[in-house]
């Protein structure tokens, strides 16, 4: 004696949250069973392992099927085939875009192809995410990559239209184009202590200062808006333009005026004075030699281990604050404005507003 | 008579790619009516075309709009190649053909291929120009409304019920024919599909004839069925009860007015048919206790005019080229020959009319005072060998079996001494060429005052009826202060049939001779007027009546029992199978029975017996709702004894004896049962004296010889007596006490009104669900099957309760079991239900306040009768008592004569008899409904307001007349789509599960948008009537038929009901007024 078939259709779609999650995270029916009789729930009604095994199958068939909606959420709000309150459809699209961070910062910056699709199972098994779940989010890294890709406007609120997320979920979305579009090196072993919250906020400051887009923002023709992938490429003309900076190392008054500045007005706010004086120099070289060298595909990839071997690692070893690297670059970045022999200050203070608010972010254990 | 039909293909969306190529389509739609084919342009490559086409007019006969769908073909066009069809939309224009309905069908429908189900969407437009009124044209019938609902339906009155309609067609199932073998799937399903879209579009339009013949202008309680059979073909059949309904115009007042009409005369030929016209006979179906014990039959001298409808001599004639049940040795009554007095309330019409031959109506529920006694319920079943359809014109076999079917049924109604039935359904099962053929519903008297009023002007009380009738087309709306008001008036009706009685227990009367009961029962005097008779235990296939009343809730009941037997063919097998029958209904019947006494209940409603046939099985399931009324005695307990009397000692007797009590005394408690009055009489305990003890004997064949000696007494605190003589006797004992309560904060029923719970709140969750059970070969009995069959079914129950534990508080509602047995190994049951939530905490109030509510209602009810009864009681309604006695008469000596054939089936099921008088309105269970909609009201705007961001109309569905919070404004039209899926591709699809899972998401679906697009937002009375799956898992293939119904509406929440209701207030304390002027 077996149940041969077994279905429960409500008007309104049935979806149970907690099963959804696990559907999302890849339970096979049986393990969610387990997880869910251990949960407890067995109890709100009286039901046996049965009852349970019934609903959760039901429960992933409506998953499955809704699946396919789900890959263009658009669609779930006028398709007519499962009858689903808004609120609920918001639910379904936010979880189902929903990624965990540990997975994401092992494919940040890494092509979105199918080579790396190839390799993921060696990362569910590092990460103990899933491999289901791992392909569905893969998978809708790429599927959110490709559909932006082609569209023109600013990047988060492209997807936040078309894939129907709530601001922040869009935000990371764009951080993840963003470090994949750009090729971005997350995984050395230097990088290892950032997660992908860091990066997604160094990468909200990038888009919204460095791209084109950033500057079409603020600026005349807003047909120039328009531009393609203007959110999603660093803006060419800015990083020509930052090697104008290495004026500030390469001329030996310049850099001793800058550092005279600079200390003057940190003289005596904080105990690693001494330490910050010494290595001024080279953390200026450091800082400037990067934005010098941005022009290159190779070492925009390098941006971030840049930043962490020229200038965190240097300031962490001298057991610097996060408040002495604050009161530092923030003097560091000002006292540029006093020299007067300086005249690119719109291109300092575009550079430096990102790189000061990326090392804030990156500066810790 | 021509009609311009007008449609207007928009734009597609969400379309497949059909060109692997380019991944896009190059979409293009026929667009066909009849014979006549219109192609819009194609649009290139494009997922989301846009059309827009021109007004594509079709020009037809209105007997054609009536019968053809709209086919609206969606295709790709390929230049090489034959164009792919993407799928189809059949659009049925019925709802726009008559003028109060939807007047255009506009929206997106999902475009529909039986092989890859949903496809996309298109956007079409359909209008319909009728160029005259069409009325006078014979052959059409456009313009008669059509209602799944089995009560009048909200927002429109019945001024008048002529009576039952049915029809069938049959034709040749297209799967079978030869053709079959050479056309594709996908085409043979077209074909079937299309085929039964035009036999319902005829049978209905056949229906309407037969209304407009009657002079009506309606069908309620429509109810269509098919019969696959296969080889010999295919039949579609309709049953309803015809009614001439006038619109509520919305805001004022409701005038609402029904009077019911058995004859087929119009309202306009009123005057002619009777001469009686004016000093029509009060139908006097209880006469005052003071002229002794009610004996209407006998004690009224027998009328020659008419002969008895049975004569014992005569053989049994529906055996055809089958056997059948024999169970109650119908004798041969030709359809023509059927005696008129029957229905005795046929007083109305004159010899000239023809009366409507069978006085069922397929309403369950009815406007107060309407229903004056419940009988019981009558079944008959016939088994019959198919044989091919010959000439499909002629469909005369088919027509007689339904005849035999029906003949019977009414007479199983007379003699339980009720002229009419009421909850009527009919239903087949059918396995190879074996077919059975059920129908049941309620014996009962109604009140003649409904069926003369339609011919019969009464002055002034006319407007009183009118004002009172509210309450029933208004139904679970506010209007405690009407029902309140116009109580009085209806003991006018009453008081001149007999003593004035308090209203909540009158209608637990008996209608039949004490003396010559059709069966045995055990009658007491009413728990509440202390007058009349009433039974022990209540049977009907009917809702609980709003008036009644109850004590504590209701639960659903349910017997279910499987009978194994050898395969077999033809006579053979037909005859193994009418043998098992009577058995089988016995068994379920005492399966019924002493659940009944478990929960401490005496009353079931809205029972439903199914039997189903397969190659080596019989399975019955009986479903019913359980309710105590309070004018019934209190239920004896069970008692289990040994083999021999004393053997009570043994330690396993009286720990099952332990179990029953406890569990007796658990569900008291879990249903709420402590009714008022009966504590000085100690029926709180479940197992009272030995002496008072009858006996009940487990359902086995042996024991319905011993049936006789079943005790008569008048005892009113009997236990029923299990015996245990031997192992079977344990299971069975054990399987009652396998079914589990629903856990806390659910409970469910199977009926419209779940009794004891009225305040509900706006949350709807209908649903359907599945189970297929394959058996393993081993051998099984026929008490495994049973567990099996049980456990099934129990499984089911609480896998619903699980799913929907967000809802508590709720209750399951409207839950209908259809079971099936497809193949030899497979047992299917198939449910759809209605879950709701509602207020506990004003429950847990309202028990509180009930009692308190209740006496001082009574009393003060009680004071006004006697004077409304000086005041209306008219001498014009006495001085025609003898004329009616006359008549009645003829009735009296077809039962007599009868009886005693009559009773071994009686016996058998064990049915009881019992009166329901409605002359009173329960005016509490009103109150109860008032409050809760204030909360209902608030909640259902939030929801609202939530759901309102959609792009899609939200549709609610479900198998009730109402939706809690909600008012109906407008009837669209009746939905009745027929679906057929196929695939090759079953493991692909998510096996069987996965393809039946999505199969019923789309016919949802496609439910949905048809109401949407007849610009509704609900679908009430909605049933899933057939859900045919077959599978080959070895080919990979699976194919379901599926047919649904219901009645598209647009609603409102209830806050625009204020005013209305207030408007209504004002009209009802006028009419009020005006009922002591008289």
């Amino acid at each position: 004696m077996s149940v041969e078939l077994d279905v429960f259709v409500g008007n309104t779609t049935i979806m149970d949250e907690e099963v959804y999650q696990l559907w999302l995270d890849g339970y096979t029916v049986n393990d969610a069973v387990k997880v869910r009789m251990e949960g407890g729930v067995m109890d709100e009604c009286e039901a046996s392992k049965d009852v349970l095994l019934s609903d959760t199958m039901d429960q992933y068939r409506t998953f499955q099927m809704c699946e396919r909606l789900l890959h263009s959420p658009a669609k779930l709000a006028n398709q007519l085939l499962f009858q689903i309150p808004p609120h609920r459809q918001i639910m379904l699209i936010e979880r189902y875009y929903a990624f965990d961070d540990t997975f994401v910062r092992e494919v940040l910056g890494k092509k979105l192809s199918k080579g790396t699709k190839k390799d993921l199972d060696d990362i569910s098994a590092k990460t103990g995410v899933t491999l289901k779940s791992c392909r569905r989010q893969f998978d809708n890294f790429k599927r959110v990559f490709k559909v932006v890709e082609e569209l023109k406007g600013p990047l988060v609120e492209n997807i936040r239209q078309h894939f129907l997320l709530s601001d922040k979920l869009a935000r990371d979305y764009a951080a993840i184009v963003f470090f994949a579009n750009n090729r971005f090196e997350t995984g050395k072993r230097k990088l290892q202590y950032l997660s992908f919250q860091d990066f997604a906020f160094c990468a909200g400051q990038l888009i919204s200062n460095w791209t084109v887009g950033a500057v079409g923002e603020s600026s005349i023709d807003p047909s120039y808006n328009m531009v393609e992938d203007m959110d999603v490429d660093l803006d060419k003309e800015f990083l020509q333009e930052l090697k104008e900076l290495k004026i500030l190392i390469t001329d030996k008054d310049l850099l001793d005026q800058h550092k005279s500045l600079v200390c003057t007005a940190l003289r005596g706010k904080t105990k690693v004075f001494p330490e910050m004086e010494t290595s001024f120099k080279n953390l200026s070289r450091g800082l400037i030699n990067i934005a010098a060298k941005l022009t290159n595909t190779k070492d925009v990839r390098d941006f971030f281990i840049d930043l962490v071997e020229k200038f965190i690692e240097p300031c962490r070893s001298d057991r610097w604050t996060a408040a002495d690297m604050k009161l530092y670059l923030t003097h560091y970045t000002n006292s540029a404005h006093i020299l007067d022999t300086f005249k690119h200050q719109v291109v300092w203070d575009r550079y430096m507003g990102v790189v000061k608010s990326c090392i804030f972010k990156m500066y810790h254990d | 008579m021509p009609g311009k039909l007008k449609a207007k293909i928009v734009a597609g969306r969400h379309l497949p790619v059909m060109d692997r190529a380019s991944d896009l389509t190059d979409a293009f739609v026929e667009v066909k009516f009849g014979n006549t084919t219109f192609k819009t342009d194609v649009c290139p490559k494009s997922l989301n075309p846009q059309w827009n086409s021109e007004w594509f007019k079709f020009e037809v006969d209105d007997e054609d709009l009536q019968d053809e769908p709209l086919q609206i073909t969606v295709l790709d066009h390929d230049t090489y190649s034959a164009n792919d069809a993407i799928g189809k939309v059949y659009i049925d224009i019925d709802p726009l053909l008559y003028s109060e309905a939807a007047s255009v069908i506009s929206g997106w429908f999902p475009i529909y291929d039986t092989i890859h189900g949903i496809r996309g969407e298109i956007n079409v437009i359909v209008k319909v120009e009728l160029f005259n009124d069409l009325n006078r044209f014979r052959q059409s019938s456009c313009g008669v409304k059509f209602f799944c609902t089995t009560c009048i339906p909200q927002c429109y009155r019945a001024t008048l019920v002529h009576g039952f309609v049915e029809e069938l067609v049959v034709n040749e199932d297209p799967e079978y024919q030869w053709i079959d073998r050479i056309r594709t799937p996908r085409a043979s399903n077209e074909a079937r599909q299309r085929l039964i879209s035009l036999m319902s579009g005829e049978l209905q339009r056949k229906i309407g004839l037969k209304v407009l013949e009657m002079g009506g202008n309606a069908v309620v309680g429509y109810l269509q069925c098919f019969d696959l059979e296969g080889e010999s073909g295919l039949v579609v059949r309709a049953i309803g009860t015809a009614c001439t309904l006038d619109k509520l115009s919305s805001g004022s007042a409701p005038n609402t007015n029904t009077h019911m009409h058995p004859n087929t005369a119009p309202a306009s030929n009123a005057c002619n048919s009777p001469s009686k016209d004016g000093k029509e006979p009060v139908f006097v179906e209880d006469l005052p206790s003071s002229s002794g014990p009610p004996t209407p039959f006998r004690a009224l001298p027998t009328s020659s005019s008419s002969p008895p409808p049975f004569s014992p001599s005569k053989p049994c004639s529906r055996q055809s080229s089958s056997s059948d049940t024999d169970l109650s040795l119908t004798p041969k009554t030709g359809k023509n020959t059927w005696p008129r007095p029957s229905f005795p309330f046929s007083s109305l019409p004159s010899p000239t009319l023809h009366i409507g031959e069978f006085p069922f109506f397929t309403l369950t529920s009815f406007p107060p005072g309407f229903l004056l006694h419940v009988g019981g319920v009558v079944s008959a079943r016939s088994v019959k060998l198919l044989d091919r359809i010959h000439n499909p014109d002629e469909p005369e076999t088919r027509d007689a079996w339904w005849e035999e079917i029906r003949q019977e049924i009414k007479s199983h109604a007379r003699a339980l001494g009720c002229h009419a039935v009421v909850g009527y359904s009919e239903s087949t099962s059918i396995c190879e060429e074996v077919c059975i053929l059920s129908a049941s519903g309620t014996a009962a008297i109604l009140n003649p005052r409904y069926m003369r009023e339609g011919c019969l002007d009464i002055g002034c009380t006319d407007h009183r009826l009118v004002s009172f009738f509210l309450l029933f087309s208004s139904k679970s709306k506010c209007q405690s202060s009407h029902v309140y008001d116009n109580a009085p008036f209806w003991f006018l009706l009453f008081s001149r049939f007999e003593d004035p009685s308090p209203p909540s227990c009158g209608f637990c009367h008996i209608p039949y001779d004490e003396l010559n009961m059709p069966f045995p029962a055990q009658l007491t005097y009413c728990y509440h007027c202390r007058r009349q008779k009433v039974p022990d235990v209540l049977f009907t296939t009917i809702d609980l009546p709003s008036e009644a009343a109850v004590a504590g809730k209701g639960c659903l009941i349910q017997a279910r029992l499987c009978r194994l037997k050898k395969k077999a063919q033809g006579e053979t097998n037909a005859t193994a199978i009418s043998n098992l029958l009577p058995f089988m209904e016995y068994e379920l019947h005492t399966q019924l029975m002493n659940k009944l006494k478990l929960r401490s209940m005496n009353a079931l409603f809205g029972l439903h017996i199914q039997i189903s046939v397969g190659e080596n099985m019989l399975l019955g399931l009986a479903s019913a709702t359980g309710v105590y009324l309070t004018a019934l005695p209190a239920p004896g307990g069970i008692q289990i004894a040994g083999k021999t009397p004393g053997d009570l000692s043994n330690e396993h007797i009286s720990s099952i004896q332990k179990r029953i009590n406890d569990t007796i005394a658990v569900n008291k408690e879990l249903y709420q049962i402590n009714p008022p009055e009966l504590a000085e009489e100690g029926v709180g305990s479940p197992i009272p004296e030995p002496r008072h003890r009858s006996r009940l004997f487990r359902s086995h064949s042996e024991s319905s010889d011993e049936l006789s000696e079943l005790d008569l007494s008048h005892g009113k605190k009997d236990a029923f007596v299990l015996e245990i003589d031997d192992t079977d006797a344990v299971e069975d004992i054990h399987s009652l006490l396998i079914d589990a309560p629903p856990p806390t904060g659910f409970y469910s029923c199977n009926t419209e009104n779940m009794p004891g719970i009225s305040n509900w709140t706006s949350g709807v969750q209908m649903f359907t669900s599945v189970r297929v059970l394959r058996l393993s070969n081993a051998n099984l009995t026929n008490q495994g099957l049973n567990k099996i069959f049980t456990d099934l079914c129990e499984n089911l129950l609480k896998s619903f309760y699980f799913k929907l534990r967000s809802m508590i508080p709720c209750c399951l509602c409207h839950l209908n079991f259809t079971v099936a047995v497809p193949e030899e190994e497979l047992i299917q049951v198939t449910v759809t239900a209605v879950a709701m939530t509602y207020d506990k905490e004003q429950t847990q109030e309202k028990t509180a306040e009930k009692p308190v509510n209740k006496g001082s209602l009574e009393a003060e009810e009680q004071l006004q009768f006697p004077l409304e009864l000086c005041a209306d009681s008219s001498s014009s309604n006495i001085q025609t008592a003898s004329k009616i006695s006359g008549i009645f008469n003829s009735a009296s000596v077809d039962y007599g004569s009868f009886a005693d054939r009559c009773s071994t089936w009686l016996e058998l099921l064990r049915l009881k008899a019992h009166t329901i008088r409605r002359g009173s309105v329960k005016t509490i269970s009103s109150l109860e409904r008032c409050s809760p909609l204030q909360e209902g009201r608030s909640r259902s705007l939030r929801s609202s307001r939530s759901f309102g961001g959609s792009s899609v109309t939200v549709v609610k569905m479900t198998p009730l007349s109402f939706l809690p919070g909600i008012r109906i404004i407008k009837y669209l039209g009746i939905i009745n789509m027929f679906f057929i899926r196929e695939t090759t591709s079953l493991r692909e699809e998510g096996g069987v599960s996965g393809f039946l899972h999505s199969f019923i998401a789309e016919v949802f679906a496609m439910v949905r948008a048809h109401v949407a697009a007849l610009g509704g937002n609900a679908v009430v009375s909605y049933s899933m009537k057939e859900c045919v799956f077959m599978e080959n898992p070895n080919k990979n293939q699976a194919q379901c038929l599926i047919n649904v119904s219901g009645d598209a509406v647009i609603c409102i929440s209830e806050t625009d009901q204020e005013s209305s209701a207030s408007t209504a207030n004002t009209g009802q304390t006028g009419g009020g007024g005006t009922d002591g002027a008289t």
